[in-house]
C-alpha cells in the first residue's frame, strides 16, 4: 500500500510537472507557433528598433497570408508543414540594454513558450540574448547583427543570416578589385580610420589583414576615440598620409563630424568606404550634400528593384502598409522570420532539435530572397549564411544608390571622389 | 611636414578658444558660491538647440541669435539658481553636488523627449566655407566663434574689472561674509553670477552651433573638458580658464596629431594631472 502510493505520487508528481510543457507544445502545434522578436523598441534606439518591428511585421503577414511572392511560405496560408498553422510574433523589449536582451530572452521562453527567437539589431545584445537561448536550447535566427563574433562562439542554437563585418570588409577589397579590373582604376595605397570599441576595432583589424592579403600599402592606421569634440587632428594625419582610399568605420556622431573636417581641410582622397555611421538614418538628414560620392557598405537598397523584381514587390507592400518607404534596417529584419518559419515547415515539428536539424539543412535559392545574395546556406561549422555578402551603395543625389557588385548596380559608380573645392 | 604643424597649430587655437569661453562660465559659477555646476555641458546644448530653433523657426542665422541664446541661458540660469540651487545651499556640500547632477541628466532628457535624438546641423549658416592661407585651411565659421568667444571673454574680464556690478562679484568671491558687510546684496550676486555664467555658455553655444553638429547628448564631453580646464586654470580664475582653454587645445590637437588620435583626451587629463601633482592650486589659483 505505501509503495503503491509512493508511485502513484511519483507518477502524478511527474506528470504534473512536464504537463504546461506539454499542453503548450501541443497547442502551438495545433494553431499558432510563437516567435520570440527581441529588439530596442523603446530608449535611444527606439526609432532603430521601430523599423527593424515594421520589417519582422510585414513578413508575419506574408507568411500567414496568401501572397503571390517569390518568398518562402508565400503562396500558402501559415506554415504548410504544420498543417497552415499560424506565425504569432511575441514582442520583447530591450531598451538598447545587453542585460535586458538576455533577460527578454528568458522571458519569452519560459513564460510565453516560444519556439524561435528573432532579432536584436546590436551586436552588444544579440551576443547576451543568444547566450540565454542556447542556454534554454531553443534557435535563434538572426538577420541584423554585424559583428563577426557573433557565429564565432561555437553556439549550437543561433544561426546568422546577414553578413558580418568581416565579410563587409572583404567586400570593400573585393570592389577594389574590381574597379581596377574593370574600371582601370588604380588604387594602391590605403589609409584605415576606426573607432576604438568593439566594432570599429575588429573591423580595422580586418581591413589590415585584407590589405595585406590583396597587396595594398596602408599608409595610415589611425584608430580615434568616438564622440570626440573635434577630429582635425586625425584629419590632419590623413592629409599628411595622402592615401588613394580612406577606409572609415564609424558611428554617427564621427560620421557627421570628419565629413565636415573632411571638407573644411580639403582632404580629397581618389574614394570613401565607409561603415555604419554613414549610412544611419540620421545621417543624411544632418549632412545633406556634403555626403555625396562617400561609398557606404549596405545590405539592401530600394533600387535593387531595377535587377529584382521582388525587391519592388516587397517594398511597395512595406509602403502600402507603413507609409513609409522600407529602410535598410526593416529590410535586414524581414529576412529571419522566413527562414525560421520555413525550417519549421519542413521540421514539420516545433521540436528545438528538429528545427535545428532543419535550419542546418535551409537551402533557400537566391531568387526568394531580398538581398543580391545567391541564397542562405548554412556553414555547418559557424552557422552563418554563406551567401551573404553586402552592396556598396554610393550617395548621389543624397540618395544611397546600388554601385557594387558592379552587375546589380544601379548606376555607375563615381570615381575618383570629386575635390571638394571643384564642387558647388 | 612643416604645413600641416601651422595647420594644427591653427586648429588648436580655433578649439582651444571656444572651449575657454564654456570654460570661463563654470568657473564663475565655482568662484562665487563654490557651486560644481555638472549640467554646465547640458547648458551648452541648450544653447546650441536655441540657436537651431531660432534659425528654423524665424530663420535667424546664429550669429544674430547669440543675443537670443545669452538671454535664454542667463534666464534658465537663474532660474535654477532661484529654484534649486540656493535651496539647497544650505544643505550639505554632496547634496550641491548631487542637485546639478541632477539637473543635468533631466536636461539631456528632457532634450530627447522634446526634439527626438536626431543629429540637426545648421544648413546654410551665414558664415560657411574656408579660406586657403597658403597652405593654412582656415574654415571661416570656426574663425569667426574663435574671434567672437576671445572678445567675449574679454568684455566679461573688463565687466569684472572694471563695472561696479563685476567688482562685487570678485568681492564675493574673494570673501562672501566681508562683501555682506559691506553691504553687498550676495544672494544678488550670487543669481547674477549663476545667470552670467549660463549665459557666456548659452553663447558658446551659438557659436558652436555655425559649424558643430547638435545633439541632446552633445554635451557630454564639453562638460567634461571644461571641468579640466577650470581646475586646471585655478578654480574662480577667468585668466586661468582663458589659458588653460588654449592649452587644452593645444595638447588635444598637437597631442592627436604627433602621438596618437586614440590618446588625446588621456593626454589632456595627463597634463592636467601633472599640472594639479606639482601646483594643485591650478596655474592662475
Amino acid at each position: 500500500m505505501d509503495n503503491l502510493t509512493r508511485r502513484k505520487f511519483l507518477v502524478g508528481g511527474g506528470a504534473l510537472a512536464l504537463s504546461p510543457l506539454v499542453v503548450s507544445r501541443a497547442f502551438a502545434q495545433g494553431k499558432t507557433i510563437k516567435i520570440g522578436a527581441v529588439y530596442p523598441l523603446t530608449g535611444n534606439l527606439a526609432s532603430t528598433g521601430l523599423d527593424c518591428k515594421r520589417g519582422v511585421e510585414l513578413a508575419v503577414e506574408i507568411i500567414n497570408g496568401k501572397y503571390d511572392l517569390n518568398l518562402p511560405l508565400a503562396r500558402t496560408e501559415g506554415i504548410p508543414g504544420l498543417g497552415g498553422a499560424r506565425l504569432e510574433v511575441v514582442w520583447a523589449d530591450t531598451k538598447g540594454e545587453p542585460k535586458n536582451g538576455q533577460a527578454e530572452a528568458e522571458r519569452v521562453i519560459t513564460q510565453d513558450q516560444v519556439v524561435g527567437v528573432i532579432g536584436a539589431y546590436q551586436s552588444s545584445v544579440t551576443k547576451t540574448a543568444s547566450q540565454a537561448t542556447e542556454r534554454l536550447k531553443v534557435p535563434y535566427v538572426c538577420s541584423d547583427s554585424s559583428s563577426p563574433t557573433l557565429t564565432e562562439r561555437g553556439l549550437r542554437y543561433f544561426f546568422r543570416v546577414s553578413p558580418h563585418d568581416g565579410i563587409f570588409s572583404h567586400d570593400q577589397f573585393r570592389f577594389l578589385k574590381d574597379l581596377e579590373a574593370q574600371k582601370k582604376q588604380k588604387v594602391q595605397t590605403l589609409g584605415v580610420l576606426y573607432e576604438n570599441t568593439e566594432f570599429g576595432s575588429n573591423v580595422g583589424k580586418e581591413e589590415l589583414k585584407y590589405a595585406q592579403e590583396y597587396g595594398y600599402k596602408v599608409v595610415a592606421d589611425i584608430s580615434y576615440t568616438n564622440n570626440a569634440t573635434d577630429v582635425t587632428s586625425e584629419v590632419g594625419r590623413l592629409i599628411k598620409a595622402n592615401p588613394d582610399v580612406l577606409l572609415h568605420a564609424s558611428y554617427i556622431t564621427d560620421a557627421i563630424l570628419f565629413t565636415k573636417t573632411f571638407k573644411e581641410m580639403g582632404f580629397n582622397p581618389k574614394g570613401m568606404l565607409t561603415m555604419a555611421g554613414y549610412i544611419e538614418p540620421g545621417y543624411l538628414p544632418a549632412i545633406k550634400a556634403d555626403g555625396n560620392f562617400i561609398i557606404v557598405r549596405s545590405t539592401f537598397a530600394l533600387d535593387l528593384a531595377k535587377k529584382k523584381p521582388l525587391v519592388g514587390q516587397v517594398a511597395d507592400l512595406f509602403k502600402k502598409k507603413f507609409g513609409i518607404e522600407m529602410s535598410e534596417n526593416a529590410a535586414r529584419s524581414f529576412m529571419a522570420p522566413f527562414v525560421l518559419a520555413e525550417a519549421i515547415s519542413r521540421a514539420k515539428s516545433v521540436e528545438a532539435e528538429a528545427i535545428v536539424k532543419a535550419l542546418r539543412e535551409t537551402n533557400i535559392p537566391g531568387d526568394q530572397v531580398i538581398y543580391p545574395w545567391k541564397g542562405i546556406q548554412f556553414d555547418p561549422k559557424t552557422q552563418q549564411n554563406v551567401h551573404a555578402t553586402g552592396t556598396l551603395v554610393q550617395i548621389q543625389d543624397q540618395q544611397y544608390v546600388t554601385v557594387w557588385p558592379f552587375e546589380s548596380a544601379a548606376k555607375d559608380v563615381v570615381w575618383p571622389f570629386p575635390a571638394w573645392k571643384s564642387r558647388k | 611636414m612643416a604645413d600641416q604643424l601651422l595647420q594644427q597649430i591653427v586648429n588648436s587655437l580655433l578649439i582651444g578658444s571656444v572651449y575657454a569661453l564654456v570654460a570661463i562660465g563654470l568657473t564663475l559659477i565655482w568662484g562665487v558660491m563654490n557651486v560644481l555646476n555638472f549640467a554646465h555641458g547640458d547648458f551648452l546644448m541648450l544653447g546650441m538647440f536655441t540657436a537651431f530653433w531660432c534659425y528654423t523657426l524665424f530663420k535667424m542665422d546664429p550669429l544674430f541669435s547669440i543675443p537670443v541664446c545669452a538671454a535664454v541661458l542667463f534666464l534658465l540660469g537663474v532660474g535654477i539658481y532661484r529654484f534649486i540651487v540656493s535651496k539647497v545651499m544650505k544643505g550639505p556640500g554632496l547634496a550641491q553636488l548631487v542637485v546639478t547632477f541632477g539637473v543635468s541628466i533631466f536636461l539631456a532628457n528632457l532634450a530627447v523627449m522634446l526634439w527626438t535624438p536626431d543629429f540637426r546641423l545648421i544648413e546654410k549658416p551665414l558664415l560657411s566655407g574656408t579660406w586657403s592661407l597658403g597652405s593654412v585651411q582656415l574654415s571661416i565659421p570656426k574663425f569667426a566663434a574663435s574671434v567672437g568667444s576671445v572678445l567675449v571673454s574679454a568684455a566679461v574680464f573688463f565687466f569684472l574689472k572694471r563695472t561696479r556690478t563685476g567688482k562685487a562679484i570678485l568681492a564675493v568671491e574673494m570673501n562672501r561674509d566681508a562683501a555682506l558687510l559691506m553691504g553687498i546684496n550676495t544672494e544678488r550676486i550670487n543669481s547674477l553670477s549663476f545667470g552670467i555664467g549660463s549665459a557666456l555658455v548659452g553663447i558658446a553655444g551659438a557659436f558652436l552651433s555655425m559649424y558643430y553638429y547638435i545633439h541632446p547628448q552633445v554635451g557630454g564631453l564639453f562638460g567634461l573638458i571644461s571641468f579640466c580646464i577650470v581646475a586646471l586654470g585655478g578654480f574662480g580664475s577667468i585668466e586661468g580658464a582663458f589659458i588653460a582653454g588654449i592649452l587644452i587645445g593645444l595638447v588635444q590637437t598637437l597631442g592627436g596629431y604627433f602621438f596618437d588620435p586614440a590618446y588625446k583626451y588621456a593626454l589632456v587629463f595627463l597634463v592636467y594631472l601633472i599640472t594639479v601633482w606639482i601646483r594643485p592650486q591650478g596655474l592662475m589659483g
